[in-house]
Parts: C-alpha cells; sequence; structure tokens
C-alpha cells in the first residue's frame, strides 16, 4: 500500500472526515443517548497509549506543534505548559480538572459522563509526554453522573490493559474549587480556596511536585492529537488557535446543549444551528458568568477566537454562550449573577470579599430603580479598586461582566437611573444555589 | 547594575490593619474598605528605610519587599 492510500485510509477513520468541514470530532466519540463508550469499542479507535515511566518527548513535540491551547478558559498553549512541567526536578502529576464550576457550562461534564476512555487516553498520554504514572481526576460531587461513568472507566481500564494509577476524586461544589491553585490545595488536604502565587502549581503542586493541570476537553483534544496528528488538528480553526471547541449554547434558542464549532467561527452561525436568530439578538453573554456581555451588533460580527474577542473586550472563557432572551432585562439578569459571584469568594482577599459584596448591592440598586449617578460612579471605582489585587483572577472576572454589563446595557443605566426601573422583570439565568457547600 | 526593589502584599494573609498605608502613603493606599492597594513600581534608595519599616511592622506578617531581578 503507497504512502497516500494508508494516509487515505487513516483519514477515513478520523472522527468527521466524511463531512465537507470535517466536524464534529470530539462529539463524534460519545457514547449514545450520553452513555459512555466502554474500552473495548474506544479501543477500535484509539490504540492504548504506551508504557508509562520515561518521557515520551515525541508526544510532547506533537502537542506543540498542534497548537492546542487550553479550553477552561484561560486558553494557555498546552505544549508549553507540559514543557514546563517536565523541566522539573521530581517526577510530575497530571490532574485533570473536571469541575466545571460555570453554571452555563455543561460540556466538560458531557465529556466525562460519555466519553471517559478519550479523557483518560488524553491524560495518560499526557503523563506519558512528560514522564509520570500518576493521574488524579477531579470531577464536581454534584456532577454524580460524570463520576459514575469516570469511576466505571477507570476501573475497565484497571482489569483490561496496564496503565498509570488514576485517582478519581470528588471536589466540593464550588465555583473557584476549579482554579488550579485551588484544585490542588484541595488535592492536598486543605479547602479547596485558592493559595498564592507563585509558586504557582506547575513549579509547586500536588505533594509539592510539578503538576500539570488540564482542563478536561483539552486533554480529549490531545489524544486526538497523539491518535490523528498535529497537521490533522490544525486542518480547521486558526493559525493562533487551531481546532474545534465545544460551545455550552443557552438562553434565547430552541435547542440548547453542546455544539462543536472550528476556533475562528461566526458565533451567528451556532446560534442559528442551536435554533435562535441571530437578527433578533440584542446582547449575548460570551464565557457565562464569568465573561463578558456583547451588544447584538457586535455579536452578529463576532468570530469565536480569543484573537478576535481580545480587543472587544470579551473572550472565549469556558465557551458557555447565552443569548439574552428578549423578555429579560440585562441589568438585572447582571445584579443576580454578581449576587452570585459574590457569594461564590472563598472569603480570603479583603477586596475580593468587600469588593464584590458592594458591586453587587449598587448593580442590585440601580436593577430596581434605587440607584443613582452616584452608585454608577461607585460601581467604576469599585471595579478599577479591587482589579488584579486576589490571590487569584476570580474579582478580575466578576469585575469584567460589571464592565461589560455597564458598557452594553448603557441605555438601560440610564432608563434605571431616570425611574424607569424595568416592571419586576422575569429572571431568566439559572443561578445555582451552591452558597453553603463545603469547601472541603 | 544596581539591586532594586518593589512591594508585594499576600491577599490572603492581609486583614487590613492599614499600617502601611501611614508608614510609607509614598506607594500605599488604601481601598474603601481599608485593605492597601500597593504600587507595584520600584522601591528606589529614597523610600527603601520606610517600606523596610512597613514591611517589618505589619501585624500579619502580609507585606514583603523582593527584589527585582
Amino acid at each position: 500500500m503507497s504512502a497516500a492510500a494508508a494516509a487515505e485510509l487513516e483519514r477515513q477513520d478520523s472522527p468527521g472526515a466524511d463531512g465537507e468541514t470535517g466536524l464534529p470530532r470530539l462529539l463524534a466519540g460519545l457514547g449514545e443517548d450520553g452513555w459512555p463508550v466502554p474500552l473495548s469499542r474506544h479501543r477500535h479507535l484509539y490504540p492504548a497509549p504506551p508504557r508509562l515511566g520515561r518521557r515520551h518527548d515525541d508526544l510532547l513535540v506533537a502537542v506543540e506543534r498542534s497548537g492546542l491551547t487550553g479550553r477552561g478558559g484561560a486558553g494557555f498553549p498546552t505544549g508549553r505548559k507540559m514543557r514546563a512541567v517536565s523541566a522539573g526536578r521530581r517526577r510530575p502529576v497530571v490532574v485533570v480538572n473536571g469541575s466545571e464550576g460555570e453554571p452555563t457550562s455543561r460540556k466538560d461534564t458531557l465529556l466525562l459522563r460519555a466519553a471517559p476512555h478519550l479523557v483518560l487516553d488524553g491524560a495518560v498520554l499526557a503523563a506519558a509526554a512528560i514522564g509520570t504514572r500518576e493521574v488524579v481526576v477531579a470531577v464536581d460531587r454534584k456532577a454524580t453522573k460524570a463520576l459514575q461513568s469516570m469511576e466505571w472507566a477507570v476501573g475497565q481500564r484497571r482489569s483490561a490493559e496496564p496503565g498509570p494509577s488514576v485517582r478519581v476524586v470528588a471536589l466540593p461544589h464550588r465555583y473557584v474549587a476549579g482554579e488550579e491553585s485551588a484544585l490542588v490545595h484541595w488535592i492536598n488536604g486543605g479547602p479547596a480556596k485558592p493559595t498564592l502565587t507563585p509558586p504557582r502549581p506547575f513549579e509547586s503542586g500536588v505533594d509539592a511536585r510539578p503538576t500539570l493541570v488540564d482542563n478536561v476537553e483539552t486533554l480529549a483534544h490531545l489524544a486526538q492529537v497523539v491518535r490523528w496528528g498535529p497537521d490533522w488538528f490544525r486542518e480547521v480553526g486558526t493559525a493562533a488557535e487551531p481546532g474545534t471547541m465545544l460551545v455550552t449554547m443557552s438562553g434565547a434558542i430552541d435547542r440548547p446543549g453542546v455544539y462543536e464549532v472550528p476556533l475562528g467561527g461566526r458565533l451567528s452561525e451556532v446560534v442559528r444551528a442551536a435554533g435562535g436568530s441571530p437578527s433578533r439578538m440584542e446582547a449575548v453573554l460570551i464565557g457565562g458568568y464569568f465573561g463578558s456581555w456583547l451588544d447584538g451588533a457586535k455579536a452578529r460580527r463576532a468570530r469565536l477566537s480569543n484573537e478576535h474577542l481580545r480587543p472587544l473586550g470579551s473572550g472565549l472563557g469556558c465557551g458557555a454562550i447565552v443569548v439574552l432572551p428578549q423578555e429579560a432585562c440585562g441589568l438585572h439578569e447582571t445584579a443576580r449573577i454578581l449576587d452570585w459571584l459574590a457569594g461564590e469568594t472563598a472569603g480570603q482577599c479583603g477586596s475580593c470579599v468587600h469588593g464584590l459584596a458592594a458591586i453587587a448591592g449598587a448593580t442590585a440598586a440601580v436593577s430596581r430603580g434605587a440607584g443613582s449617578d452616584a452608585t454608577v460612579e461607585s460601581l467604576h471605582r469599585w471595579a478599577t479598586q479591587i482589579e488584579g489585587r486576589g490571590a487569584c483572577r476570580f474579582p478580575d472576572g466578576a469585575v469584567r461582566l460589571l464592565r461589560s454589563a455597564l458598557n452594553v446595557f448603557g441605555d438601560d443605566v440610564e432608563r434605571h437611573l431616570r425611574g424607569e426601573a424595568c416592571a419586576t422583570g422575569p429572571s431568566v439565568l439559572p443561578i445555582p444555589t451552591t452558597k453553603g457547600q463545603p469547601w472541603r | 547594575m544596581a539591586v532594586t526593589y518593589r512591594l508585594r502584599v499576600d491577599p490572603i494573609a492581609c486583614d487590613g490593619h492599614g499600617l502601611c498605608a501611614e508608614l510609607l502613603p509614598e506607594r500605599i493606599t488604601l481601598d474603601d474598605w481599608g485593605f492597601p492597594i500597593v504600587d507595584g513600581a520600584e522601591v528606589d534608595e529614597r523610600l527603601l528605610a520606610h517600606a523596610r519599616r512597613a514591611v517589618e511592622l505589619c501585624p500579619r506578617l502580609a507585606l514583603r519587599l523582593e527584589r527585582v531581578a
């Protein structure tokens, strides 16, 4: 068989290769009706990862060449992070971050539940690449089906093939528990609260060893990069942000759920695919409650890449997208989100504890028509004061959301200040009840 | 090259006593709740003694003077 023919055969096996778009990739590997794909079926497409213990530099080079970036929110190049972790003197640890604390995101839980072996392959391959045999899979303890599926998948491997020691742990159901220093702190026996950095986990994490903390979706992509190669991975997406990403669509659309899109693709396209109407969009929340609002006009032109969104003061974050329903008041919804965020502070840094409470209170006051110009002035002052002053980036996220709301809903703010607050409008965005959940 | 320093606060350890802002108003102000906002600019020769004093007197040992490369 010629090399070209072999390559063709290879391509036929790769997910989504029959379509013109080459999509879906990750979503092609889900079990039916949300059931996990068993190991035997998974191994038809994905060979068992190589032996662990020594460093497999070829794997690391493949990830670097793919240009894969983290899909948890920060968008950092995965290969560069792996390189940094493997440069440490002590044997590293791999942590799969399956916390998905973002209330409007479902994609990681979906992968954990329906494609656990793809995620585990990614984690084991990352471990092989950086030369370790220790993997910790951290899943939110309220995501019971994802937890069960992951434990089942780890059990299947234990009896079927030699592999690393994989530990599945059930994380506290708190938003900041997924922040990487908080995650490591909790695995080490502390509360799931962020710690002062540096050192960052890549230098000193689990048991003070260099620790690779990667998001669930990132590792699923990593498994596909190793299987079909960096060039295949780069066939979709942009040069700076290659590949596909999972987005969780909700709000004013007919078919909410998880969709797979090429990075750099149009937001309006996925809105349409999810049964929404781009022409009627008034505001879109990108990146979930830790993200920012875009007005309708910008949203209609927006492309789904950080390169495109950052100049607009926005970013992909974890890929959660909420189309604001027409009957909703963006200001009121933002006040509800900020109130929830204020309650999710770890309570460690003064500027976060007091700043977020003040911001939530003042936004609520403006929203119900009890604010004045001075209230709005205070909001801007507090935003400037608390930005960059927490041990982690949590307060910065709340500030970004606030600023985008004051900007996108500027007319609403004016109206509410003039005493024309929305008549007790509907509360449409889902606000979880995480308050009072334990930190251990 | 001369050694230079800058101040950094550990926001987790800090309890907002506010002593540092009194001792070094040139680099440290307080936010609306009394927690220090530390200017990350270099601490020059002139301020170094004052900065050291602020670091030593912080009741929570939350203020640090770090050498810049």
